[in-house]
């Protein structure tokens, strides 16, 4: 009895706060038809903003992937001072909105900033421009691999590397050979996850793009240029990109999950 | 859960590329990380604090911040229950569905927030599904609190959930068993045995979903309508003085989430240490 009203309570609930907005982004989207929902897919602005947010996710997916692995393997195979603090530091974008993170940039690299008039002098754009999307993007996956590689690494301690090293092995043939097989889903579940991430970020990359349209507008800022122009259904068609991006790593997600 | 938990393997001697992760490791936290936190810090410092009590206080940011404390505790309330119920279901029960309502658990970490931002607009304004059902009513949706407390509990649904979830999987049953034995009702089981075990995980939840919603800001804006003193959030707040040019009004709004967000971390990190130490009793 209980059991039947919890699961039932829990699937309603569920169908109205999670499944109906989902649903409704393709309903909207396609509500003019499918020749309507091509032309605003098609539409020169809206190609250029995808182009944008694929830019950005292949630019910050791998640096994220390389620094993950680099930070698990320094914070899992050796012992030294100020581990903690470099700790605190990577978890630290997860508790900081993106928005403070966009403001922090700002007050960086703006025209008021810190390195703003260096960066005028020597004619290099960092805000409003593709560098500082990029960077903006990477303080928020910064958690994403190192998390999920990390407690692995730790777990499967450093025996075999150690006997690797004893056998001749060299640092490269030593993680490409033996470590890297250990926690490849892990990594790819860490990717999988900053992708997904690097990909939807609206908070800080609408501080530092200036959402310059056909220039710095990634696609979840351009959804909302769209919406404030009132023409729904290209913000939705624009919106259901991302959502099908968003179903592409959540089906990537679970899969991976039985394999780690 | 913390990186923190597990000790390192000590291995210096043998292993190869400490010099090299340590550098890069290094380099990519100063330069992504720490520097441009210390420019807002530093940005804070020197506008002093009387002018920085005076943007604080000043009625607009007072007000900005109760309504994104306001929303953020409800949208919170609201998913502490929502949570601890998926939980409780995903773990308890076997059921045709299950595996695929344990997926959407996560769809909104993995739909960006201004996609759903977006769609919950649409669905709640008076043409919508949803809206049309409630305009009759009088019940108003989109720009209202309502809706900001909308937009915030739908990004911040996996937290509760995915913290209660493993360790209810790992709660022993005997000790239920031994409950019931004894002649516990199952509410009273519920109550007494299971949910003092799982609370350090829930509050640990409930604490980063409303970190979570204290900073959340693409799904609140389209849905908030952003009118001062009634729905603006802090984090749009802080982001209408940017445009304004006003960098010092910006960043005093900024420190203000920043150091919050810093104490619910702080707070969340000491519940699971108590946790750890006092554990719950688990198989």
């Amino acid at each position: 009895m209980t059991r039947a009203l919890l699961i039932g309570l829990a699937v309603v609930t569920t169908a109205i706060f999670v499944v109906v907005p989902l649903v409704y982004i393709f309903v909207q989207a396609l509500g003019a038809g499918w020749s309507a929902y091509a032309a605003n897919i098609m539409h020169p602005l809206t190609l250029h903003a995808i182009w944008m947010t694929t830019l950005v996710a292949v630019i910050v997916v791998p640096v994220t992937v390389a620094f993950g692995i680099g930070a698990a393997w320094l914070l899992s195979k050796f012992q030294f001072r100020g581990r903690g603090l470099l700790i605190t530091l990577i978890e630290l974008p997860f508790s900081i909105s993106p928005i403070i993170a966009g403001i922090c940039y700002l007050l960086l690299y703006g025209r008021q900033g810190w390195l703003g008039g260096f960066l005028a002098r020597h004619d290099l754009d960092v805000l409003f421009a593709l560098p500082g999307i990029v960077m903006v993007t990477m303080f928020v996956t910064t958690p994403f691999v190192v998390r999920e590689v990390l407690p692995l690494m730790q777990a499967q301690g450093s025996d075999q590397e150690q006997a690797a090293v004893t056998l001749g092995a060299s640092g490269w043939q030593l993680f490409r050979r033996v470590t890297l097989p250990n926690i490849r889903w892990a990594l790819l579940y860490g990717a999988v996850l900053a992708t997904a991430r690097a990909v939807g970020e609206y908070g800080g990359v609408a501080i530092v793009s200036g959402s310059i349209r056909g220039k710095t507008n990634t696609l979840p800022l351009h959804v909302e240029l769209l919406f404030n122009d009132l023409n729904a259904a290209g913000a939705f068609a624009a919106a259901t990109v991302l959502t099908m991006i968003a179903l592409v790593v959540l089906v990537a997600k679970t899969v991976l999950e039985h394999r780690r | 859960m913390s990186l923190a938990s597990a000790p390192p393997v000590r291995a210096r001697a043998v292993l190869p590329g400490f010099r090299l992760t340590f550098g890069t490791t290094l380099l990519y936290l100063t330069v992504i990380v720490l520097i441009p936190i210390i420019a807002l810090v530093i940005e804070g410092a020197g506008i002093g604090p009387a002018r920085l009590w005076d943007i604080v206080s000043a009625p607009r940011t007072r007000a900005a911040l109760r309504i994104t404390i306001t929303a953020a505790a409800v949208a919170t309330v609201i998913n502490a229950v929502y949570g601890l119920l998926m939980a409780w279901v995903l773990v308890r029960y076997r059921f045709p569905g299950r595996g695929l309502l344990d997926a959407l658990m996560d769809i909104p970490f993995a739909l960006p927030t201004a996609v759903a931002g977006l769609s919950l607009t649409a669905l709640y304004s008076a043409n919508g599904w949803f809206g049309a059902v409630l305009a009759p009513m009088g019940i108003q949706v989109v720009y209202t609190l309502g809706g900001i407390i909308l937009a915030m509990s739908f990004t911040s649904i996996p937290f509760v959930v995915r913290a209660v979830q493993p360790v209810l999987e790992k709660l022993d049953p005997a000790l239920e068993e031994a409950a019931s034995s004894l002649g516990a009702s199952g509410w009273t089981t519920f109550r007494r045995v299971i949910f003092p075990a799982i609370m350090p995980a829930w509050l640990g939840g409930v604490t980063t979903s409303f970190a979570r919603s204290l900073g959340e800001f693409g799904a609140v804006v389209f849905i908030a309508g952003n009118l001062p003193f009634k729905t603006e959030i802090a984090s749009l707040l802080a982001y209408i003085r940017l445009e304004e040019y006003d960098y010092e009004g910006a960043a005093a709004v900024a420190l203000v989430l920043m150091v919050l967000a810093l104490v619910l971390l702080f707070l969340s990190n000491l519940v699971q240490i108590r946790a750890a130490r006092y554990g719950a009793v688990t198989a």
